[in-house]
């Protein structure tokens, strides 16, 4: 991160037109501002320029060779052409090379649609057959609960390894091998477990194909099939929020938010991996009262501990809470009760909590647990 | 009897791969049993010592023998040669002419400029005294002492010089881009890492001269304002660190790296950092983040490495000659150095020639020297007295030249028009038995094993050139390969990220320019016109030359050969590996391969 924040405007051209904007920022930054089309693979606003896979690349006058545009601060007076017969051919070029060592494999693919490469192929309009020769034939690693790494399918442009050691900064993957064999990879190829990873699912974030995708969503469903719902995360306080992407009323997997002020898309395990309670058979879905009389270690409670509750109505449940409340305010005083509630409730529901504390309860005893 | 006697041995990594320890130990033994010693009174006038690499490693171990200043160098010394050196010349005072070296000797020094080298062979570089004597951290004492960082930069500016490293960027203005940023800490980076296949000027240098490394860097340390220094060093020259590491301790010891440099309160010492041996790493941003800890992997430019570079820090790299050459600019003034070489290419340039040539090894010549000279004088020409059909400069990263093209100057400007580069020094002489399709399938295989993988135009553009490559040497080329293969090149030059994929298709261009007629030959044809592509040949025996002598049916390791003695002998194709045995073997001429 740069410290030194400099106000100085800069005045380019782009493509004939004058555009100004800070110095310090690239010239795809820049691009990105004024709506100008540049194509990226190895980009992600929340990581560092990785300038890798040479799509972004533009030509700049006085210069004989395009640079890309991710890593190339602008300069006053610069002038950058983003699209010419030289550009469209080199980025062309990457393409084919990036598909002579891509399986030919969109129709059974689960990021078909949503895929960065697929798009830049179609939009480009390059072919399968220009470059062949030696293909990966490496075998798929999942080799644990959530995260599925076909490097078959890998582009090389290091996002997954740059948001591990850079964002996450867990060090989990790096680039091993060389050349046309460097590959994403753990340490001696060992399978993810949770000493040495924290199953963020940072990397499959970012993975803009389908080298690392969600294990459990898996065939169920790809972009066209499903709903994107956003919503913001429940398990703390942070209030992440992300896309549940929902097949049939069914949850299959949690995408990113990539605007999402706090938390950019970046997530962690909980709240990319964790959505199965939602429609878990086990979920509570009605209030329960205990039974009156019944001893906590019978062999029936033993055998099921759910045998000591029954179901009741809200009506039921809310009376007889309200009752409990006043008869312990009316023998030991109004400080005798409190409230504590729940990071997993939104904002709202802990205002109203602590609201209804004070006002009905007449007492400060609030609380959150909330404490990260 | 007041003789003064001066016996030096060249023990670069050549000469002591030619035995010149036991040489060395040899020599000191029969001195020692002879008295010479006793017989002078004094040790100091009996001076046996080690030096560094003398250049003409074809013919290790070189040994001078000086008495009163005379002096003869015997080539090729070996355990029974020492004997008679030291009873006929040291004792007797006749020189045996037998073992003198000889014309290729003079020839191979004749037209050598030395500047960088000038040193080495000369004193023992394991000793700091040595390299005192003559006149060694003067230049750093004048510079620390009476000149201000910006009059040194001035010096170095005018002197002319530019980068050995490859790509020839003018040191004194890199040095101004360090010295003008501002920062708490700058560094200076002496690249040492020498990658390119069968190049050792560098490892020369800093094993028969590590001292004049070392100020070179303290000189340039001092006009850039750095405090802390790297060697970045490949830990496949282990003798070359180890000199380095003792040199270094030695210039601690005499006040030369320190807290307080000739009492003048400037601050610099230089750490050693060893590279794993991956060519990417020679890259000035890969070197900086394999220093930094990281995997070798290059990063765009700008911002360079003068601006942020280790540790995000400032930082100047330059390579182990061009600081070498600093030391002797300061030491004989920018107007000498100057006075070297070509209007824009000033001084020398050590070269590492190899090949299909006569006297191979370590030279350096004037910049600006032909082409023809270099090979026909100082490499005294092929090897066999076969044709020469081109030589490669700039190792992987460089062109072949053609015999037409033979009067081309060895200068940067020269060699960029030609197709090649001017490159670290690698100079492959290749003759006609070299098929130019192969040549450049070998610098592929290089860079595409070498490539860090980072960017994809090299990672898998380099590749898929390779595998054109390989599929025209065996009789697979496609009719239009040869188009896929100079679009493919031209697109890997214009998008690659850094200098090694920018470059690594210039042997694929520039053999395409100069010998396409081969590459042709091999699709068209399917014929290796040099008959090295195996795929292509077919061995036969000719009838009228073969004798029956039996000799290649002898020889073929797997019986595809029969024949009668005295009776035409016979190649079975279906079982003919193409090992060349029988060529080899046939006294007669009678094998031919096609
Ligand atoms: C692939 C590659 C390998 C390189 N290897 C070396 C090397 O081994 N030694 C070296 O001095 N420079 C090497 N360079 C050049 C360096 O990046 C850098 O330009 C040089 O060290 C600067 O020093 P100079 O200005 O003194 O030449 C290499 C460059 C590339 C692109
Ligand atoms: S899940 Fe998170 S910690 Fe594990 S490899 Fe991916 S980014 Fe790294
Ligand atoms: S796995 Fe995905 S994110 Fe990682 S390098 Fe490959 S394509 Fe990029
Ligand atoms: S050009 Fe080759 S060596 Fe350089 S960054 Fe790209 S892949 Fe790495």
């Amino acid at each position: 991160m740069t410290t030194a924040i400099m106000e100085d405007t800069i005045t380019l051209t782009i493509n004939g037109k004058a555009v100004t904007s800070e110095s310090g920022k690239t010239v795809l930054q820049v691009c990105r501002e004024n709506g100008i089309y540049v194509p990226t693979l190895c980009y992600d606003e929340r990581l560092e320029a990785y300038g890798g896979c040479r799509l972004c690349i533009v030509e700049i006058k006085g210069q004989v060779r395009p640079l890309s545009s991710c890593t190339t601060p602008i300069r006053e007076g610069m002038e950058v052409t983003t699209e010419s017969d030289r550009i469209t051919r080199l980025r062309k070029t990457v393409l084919e090379l990036l598909l002579s060592n891509h399986p030919n494999d969109c129709m059974f693919c689960d990021k078909a649609g949503s895929c960065a490469l697929q798009e830049l192929v179609y939009r480009y309009g390059v072919r399968y057959d220009k470059y062949y020769g030696e293909m990966w034939n490496l075998p798929k690693k999942d080799d644990n609960p959530f995260i599925s790494y076909d490097p078959n399918k890998c582009v090389l442009c290091s996002r997954c390894v740059n948001i591990c050691q850079n964002v996450v900064m867990k060090g989990t993957i790096d680039m091993t091998g060389r050349g046309f064999y460097s590959k994403p990879d753990t340490a001696f190829s060992k399978p993810l477990t949770p000493d040495i990873c924290v199953f963020c699912g940072q990397c499959v974030s970012t993975c803009p194909d389908a080298a690392l995708t969600e294990k459990q969503a898996m065939g169920k469903g790809r972009v066209g099939s499903v709903d994107r719902v956003r919503t913001t995360c429940t398990y703390c306080g942070t209030g992440c929020n992300f896309y549940l992407n929902v097949n049939n009323g069914k949850i299959v997997k949690v995408t990113s938010d990539y605007e999402a002020p706090v938390n950019r898309g970046n997530l962690c395990v909980k709240g990319r991996f964790g959505y199965d309670f939602i429609q878990h058979p086990d979920r509570l879905t009605k209030p329960l009262i205990r039974r009156e009389g019944v001893d906590d270690t019978s062999p029936e409670v033993l055998k099921n501990p759910m045998a000591v509750f029954r179901e009741a109505e809200w009506d039921e449940a809310l009376d007889l809470v309200a009752s409990k409340f006043a008869e312990l305010k009316a023998k030991y005083g109004n400080d005798s009760v409190g409230g504590f509630s729940s990071s997993r409730c939104t904002n709202e529901e802990n205002y109203l909590l602590a609201k209804w504390v004070r006002a009905a309860l007449g007492t400060n005893n609030v609380d959150n647990c909330a404490r990260v | 009897m007041s003789r003064q006697i001066s016996i030096s041995v060249c023990m670069g990594t050549g000469g002591l791969a030619a035995g010149a320890q036991e040489v060395m130990d040899k020599l000191s033994t029969e001195l020692a049993g002879v008295g010479i010693e006793a017989q002078l009174h004094s040790k100091k006038q009996c001076d046996l010592h080690r030096v560094g690499c003398r250049g003409f490693c074809a013919r290790d171990v070189l040994v001078d023998v000086s008495i009163d200043g005379v002096k003869t160098t015997y080539e090729q010394v070996t355990l029974d040669r020492v004997h008679r050196i030291v009873n006929e010349h040291i004792i007797d005072g006749q020189p045996v002419e037998d073992f003198a070296a000889g014309e290729d000797y003079h020839n191979f020094e004749g037209k050598q400029v030395k500047v960088v080298l000038s040193e080495c062979g000369l004193i023992d570089p394991e000793d700091i005294e040595a390299y005192l004597k003559v006149g060694g951290y003067e230049a750093a004492r004048k510079v620390l002492t009476s000149l201000s960082p910006g009059d040194t930069i001035d010096t170095i500016k005018r002197s002319g010089l530019r980068g050995r490293g490859g790509a020839g960027f003018p040191t004194g203005l890199k040095w101004e881009f360090g010295a003008n940023e501002q920062a708490d800490q700058k560094y200076i980076i002496c690249n040492a890492d020498e990658g390119d296949p069968g190049a050792f000027m560098d490892r020369s240098v800093v094993e028969g001269n590590p001292h004049v490394v070392i100020e070179g860097m303290i000189i340039a340390a001092y006009a850039i304002g750095a405090s802390k220094g790297y060697v970045y060093i490949r830990a496949e020259y282990p003798l070359a660190v180890q000199r380095l590491e003792l040199a270094l301790k030695q210039a601690r010891q005499k006040g030369f790296l320190g807290d307080n440099i000739f009492d003048n309160g400037v601050k610099f010492d230089i750490k050693v950092k060893l590279g794993a041996g991956a060519f990417i790493c020679g890259e000035e941003t890969a070197l900086i983040a394999s220093i930094e800890g990281k995997r070798g992997m290059p990063r765009s430019k700008p911002p360079f490495p003068a601006q942020k570079g280790l540790f995000g820090k400032p930082t100047v790299i330059n390579n182990v000659e061009t600081l070498a050459n600093v030391t002797y600019i300061i030491r004989r003034g920018a107007e000498w150095f100057a006075s070297l070489g070509t209007e824009k290419s000033k001084g020398t340039k050590v070269f590492a020639l190899t090949g299909k040539i006569k006297n191979s090894g370590l030279i350096e010549v004037p910049m600006g020297i032909p082409l023809r000279d270099v090979i026909y004088g100082i490499g005294g020409g092929i090897e066999k007295d076969r044709r020469f059909k081109a030589v490669q400069t700039g190792g992987p990263s460089g062109g072949c030249i053609p015999e037409s093209l033979l009067d081309t100057h060895l200068d940067y400007e020269s060699l960029a028009k030609v197709g090649s580069i001017m490159g670290s020094g690698g100079m492959v002489v290749m003759d006609e038995d070299d098929c130019m399709v192969n040549i450049a399938k070998y610098f592929l295989e290089f860079t595409q094993a070498e490539s860090c993988g980072k960017c994809t135009p090299c990672r898998v553009g380099t590749k898929r050139l390779l595998e054109i490559l390989t599929r025209i040497t065996e009789g697979k080329g496609k009719a239009n390969d040869l188009e896929l293969l100079e679009n493919l090149s031209v697109d890997v030059i214009d998008s690659s990220l850094c200098g090694l994929g920018q470059t690594a298709p210039n042997p694929i261009l520039s053999t395409l320019r100069y010998f396409r007629d081969e590459y042709v030959a091999h699709i068209t044809e399917k014929r290796c016109p040099a008959g090295v592509c195996k795929a292509l040949l077919t061995y036969t025996i000719n009838e009228a030359t073969c004798t029956g002598c039996t000799m290649c049916a002898r020889v073929c390791p797997v019986k595809a050969i029969t024949g009668e003695k005295k009776k035409t002998h016979y190649i079975d194709q279906s079982l003919c590996i193409k090992c060349n045995s029988c060529y080899d073997v046939c006294k007669f001429n009678a094998v031919d391969k096609r």
